[in-house]
């Protein structure tokens, strides 16, 4: 087990130095971010040098990116061309991304499995129809739709919930932006579990546990259910990753100041500093969910050992 | 008061369905006490006077500063406001008095050394202000701020301070309406803790306008409180304000309609429609001193060669500009007569229909012009636009279909969109263009000469097309040496005929600012750079 972390963990570290140079070098092909911002006046040509100097634009990209990560391993992700240091943004972001992630993986997480396993043992039936046919509706709506629609009709329409999140983004304001988050990788979720479970009620492990006399509820919570939710895990820890770097458009809506806001201000603005400061602690982000859900495999199957 | 509203908002979430008609709806303070609400972007410069260049900061600026003049809200005039007098005789030596009883918010009296210290931090190149170009007239700039190479003198020569309410002003040449470009955020004086802790001083700034910081959560939210002993005759007529950062404007204005939010300055291009259903008269649509134009690149010589300029004419008279600014912009643009802006006024400059008939919609003109002129360069033309920001594509793209149309050729003009708007001006500067680029231009301060000489003046530094007239440049020349405004303005309007004639640029609209705002405050209005008129606006 040991050994077999290590090993992963090792594995990571060209796979953080790749992604970032790949970033990296996206954001560099984007071209010299220093005119825009001037706005429509042309810039001045003595400033504008000078930013390029000391924002280090002035040298080529094989030097540029070697000291990036010379200032990364020392902790400083560099200076965002408002004049805050990305750290400081990351702190700040990252921390009101983080709850609305883990409001919206709870959310997909309950109601998911919920109807999942309520579908699952009810194969081919009415509800499990319904069940899918909405699941499929809501796969199909992208989030801006379904994001302004709830934001209209619950924020402004009925005034059940406040239509923007305030700047502490207390968990309270964060159920409906989560919910718009979740709803998308609710209803894979859900799908996900309905099949696991459909096909494990059928398997000879559940047949021996009704066998055994065990209560019903104990045959699909204890054998069922942990057996099932291998491919569930995995889902929602690659998920993890994806929630988080993928609320650009959920949190633009409400207006969260999150990471997917920092990322889309530095996108728009070209400001290099910021948007590979944030993808990179994103990336680690993904390959440590996708750690952690390679290990809980082996709590929930105790058949798979890791050396 | 909102803090209170804002707590019973997250409760209402809490509870949802249960409590439903409980929520909802404001609590409006006392008359000069409460907060208002109002929406921002983030700036994407420090908050230095010198360094601030959009309006997002201007906002601010105009919330913390007074400086020497000020630009009426409704007139656009330059008003003295520190200022006791600027005195000249020869439109090149000034001499600027100050008033008695300014003081910034921390106590520290605003003395003539407030200003040259200032101007000085703002010019010196080390100090990296993007603003730094407005200081360019002051004698002595080309050394603190060279072209090439670094700084040899870290002060201007021609700023000198006589005594704590005198400094006198050399300019490198004439320019007789200088003074009027003191109101322009660059110029506002600064405290001596900018220079001593400039750290600090960003983290919550001093001014000496009619608003203090009382906290600013970057990114986030900024909230300015009246500044209870402010010396001027503007105070603020409420408790503050407090700016909100809103990534996206859609947001802002759902939240004013939901009664989160009290003023929003930019309404949304898709809810133009229903702008007037939603909000009746608090909705704001007034001039601003933004003009768009599509300037031609003149060191093209196929655009530049004998026999262009009427193509060049050809083409603005091709263009339907009253049914674009209708269909697309929904009457929020009003069809450009002229190179300036309506906001200067006839006083200022503005003439209406000065352009004369080469800004008139007039199709089978157009035809006979261009074909005279040996006809469109190559037979087609692109119009290039940066595509990430400002939806400038369905206008682009209106405007060539109304040249193919009146040339009756589909393919005489195409949209050529350019991903960023770095890359689109990196393009200009490097002198890449191949035909007509969009091209906005907001004033810097209510002046002709803004419009005019930074955009067509031989070596200008927004001269992106790179015109250049003998005969333009010795009229701005004698306009700058006019000895009062309204000989100044004529010379102006003089130059801005060769603009009509030789057409560098086709001008298509002046840009209105926008607003709206809620029944909680009123007396709201939008000075001509578009920004609220905070201080004057009152709660309930």
């Amino acid at each position: 087990m040991g050994r077999y972390v290590i090993r992963r963990l090792l594995q990571m570290i060209p796979v953080f130095i790749g992604s970032t140079f790949l970033i990296f070098l996206m954001v560099y092909a984007l071209g010299d971010p220093v005119a825009a911002m001037f706005g429509d006046r042309a810039p001045d040509p003595a400033t504008a040098a000078q930013i390029r100097h000391d924002l280090y634009l002035d040298q080529p990209l094989w030097k540029q990116y070697p000291h990036y990560m010379g200032q990364i391993f020392q902790g400083n992700f560099g200076i965002a061309f408002n004049g805050r240091p990305v750290t400081e943004l990351m702190s700040s972001a990252f921390s009101v991304t983080l709850r609305l992630t883990l409001v919206a993986i709870v959310i997909e997480m309950v109601v998911g499995i919920a109807l999942g396993v309520f579908s699952g043992l009810r194969r081919g039936r009415g509800i499990d129809t319904t069940v899918l046919v909405l699941t499929l509706v809501v796969v199909s709506v992208p989030t801006f739709v379904s994001g302004y629609l709830l934001q209209f009709v619950f924020g402004v329409k009925w005034e059940w919930a406040a239509p923007t999140v305030a700047l502490d983004a207390p968990l309270g304001q964060l159920l409906l932006p989560g919910l718009v988050l979740a709803l998308v990788s609710l209803a894979y979720v859900t799908r996900l579990t309905r099949t696991s479970i459909a096909e494990n009620a059928r398997a000879d492990y559940v047949r021996t546990a009704i066998a055994k006399g065990l209560p019903r509820h104990r045959v699909i919570t204890r054998h069922l259910l942990r057996n099932s939710l291998i491919p569930v895990v995995t889902f929602i820890g690659t998920d993890i990753g994806a929630l988080m770097g993928g609320a650009i458009v959920t949190e633009r809506i409400f207006n969260i100041h999150g990471v997917g806001y920092q990322l889309y201000q530095g996108i728009l603005r070209q400001n290099s500093p910021t948007v590979v400061g944030f993808v990179t602690i994103l990336v680690l982000v993904f390959l440590i969910a996708n750690l952690l859900v390679d290990l809980l495999y082996a709590v929930l199957d105790p058949r798979i050992r890791y050396a | 008061m909102r803090g209170a509203v804002r707590a019973k908002w997250a409760v209402c979430a809490g509870v949802l369905a249960l409590v439903a008609t409980a929520c909802g709806g404001g609590t409006a303070g006392p008359g000069g006490s409460a907060v208002v609400s109002a929406s921002w972007g983030d700036p994407q410069n420090p908050l230095e006077p010198a360094n601030t260049n959009e309006v997002q900061g201007g906002k601010v600026l105009e919330m913390l500063f007074r400086g020497l003049k000020r630009y009426n809200p409704g007139t656009g005039a330059a008003e003295n406001v520190l200022a006791e007098k600027i005195e000249t005789t020869d439109a090149q030596h000034y001499t600027v008095t100050l008033k008695r009883g300014w003081t910034f918010s921390n106590g520290e009296k605003v003395t003539a050394k407030s200003f040259v210290d200032a101007w000085n931090y703002g010019a010196l190149l080390d100090n990296k202000q993007k603003n730094a170009p407005f200081f360019q007239y002051i004698d002595g700039f080309d050394k603190v701020h060279p072209d090439n190479g670094s700084a040899t003198a870290k002060t201007l020569s021609g700023l000198r301070v006589k005594d704590d309410h005198t400094f006198t002003v050399t300019l490198n040449q004439k320019f007789s309406s200088w003074p009027d470009t003191l109101g322009y955020s660059a110029f506002m004086p600064l405290p001596q803790t900018f220079f001593r802790d400039h750290a600090g001083w960003l983290a919550k700034p001093i001014g000496n306008g009619p608003y203090v910081v009382d906290s600013y959560a970057k990114g986030s939210v900024l909230k300015m409180r009246k500044w209870k002993r402010y010396p001027g005759s503007d105070p603020a007529q409420n408790g503050g304000i407090d700016l909100r950062v809103y990534t996206d404007n859609e947001t802002a204005y759902t939240d004013l309609q939901a009664g989160n939010l009290d003023l929003v300055d930019d309404i949304p291009a898709s809810q133009l429609k229903n702008v007037r259903a939603d909000l009746g008269d608090r909705y704001l649509n007034q001039p601003a001193g933004i003009i768009q134009t599509l300037t031609f690149p003149m060191y093209d010589p196929r655009w530049s060669k004998p026999g262009a300029a009427q193509v060049r004419r050809g083409l603005s008279m091709a263009i339907d500009r009253g049914q674009i600014t209708k269909e697309i912009f929904q009457n929020t643009r009003t069809p450009a007569t002229d190179w300036t802006s309506p906001v200067l006024g006839a006083k200022g400059g503005y003439k209406p229909g000065l352009c004369g008939e080469s800004c008139e919609f007039n199709p089978a003109k157009a035809r006979q012009l261009i074909k005279d002129g040996g006809g469109i360069p190559g037979g087609r033309t692109t119009i290039t636009y940066n595509a990430d920001t400002g939806s400038h594509k369905d206008w682009v793209d209106a405007i060539c279909n109304s040249i193919n149309k009146t040339l009756g050729d589909d393919k005489a003009c195409v949209g050529n969109p350019v991903g960023t708007f770095a890359d689109f001006r990196n393009k200009i500067s490097a002198k890449q263009m191949t035909g007509p680029f969009r091209a906005g231009w907001q004033m810097d301060y209510p002046l002709i000469q803004n419009f005019l000489q930074p955009l067509y003046y031989t070596g200008a530094s927004s001269n992106d097309g790179k015109f250049s007239n003998p005969e333009f440049d010795k009229l701005v020349n004698q306009a700058n040496a006019a000895p009062d405004t309204r000989q100044a303005v004529a010379k102006f309007q003089d130059a801005e005929r060769i603009l009509a004639r030789e057409m560098p640029a086709i001008p298509l609209w002046y840009q209105n600012g926008s607003g709206g705002y809620s029944d909680r405050i009123s007396n709201v209005r939008l000075n001509p750079f578009s920004v609220p008129v905070y201080n004057e606006i009152t709660v309930g």
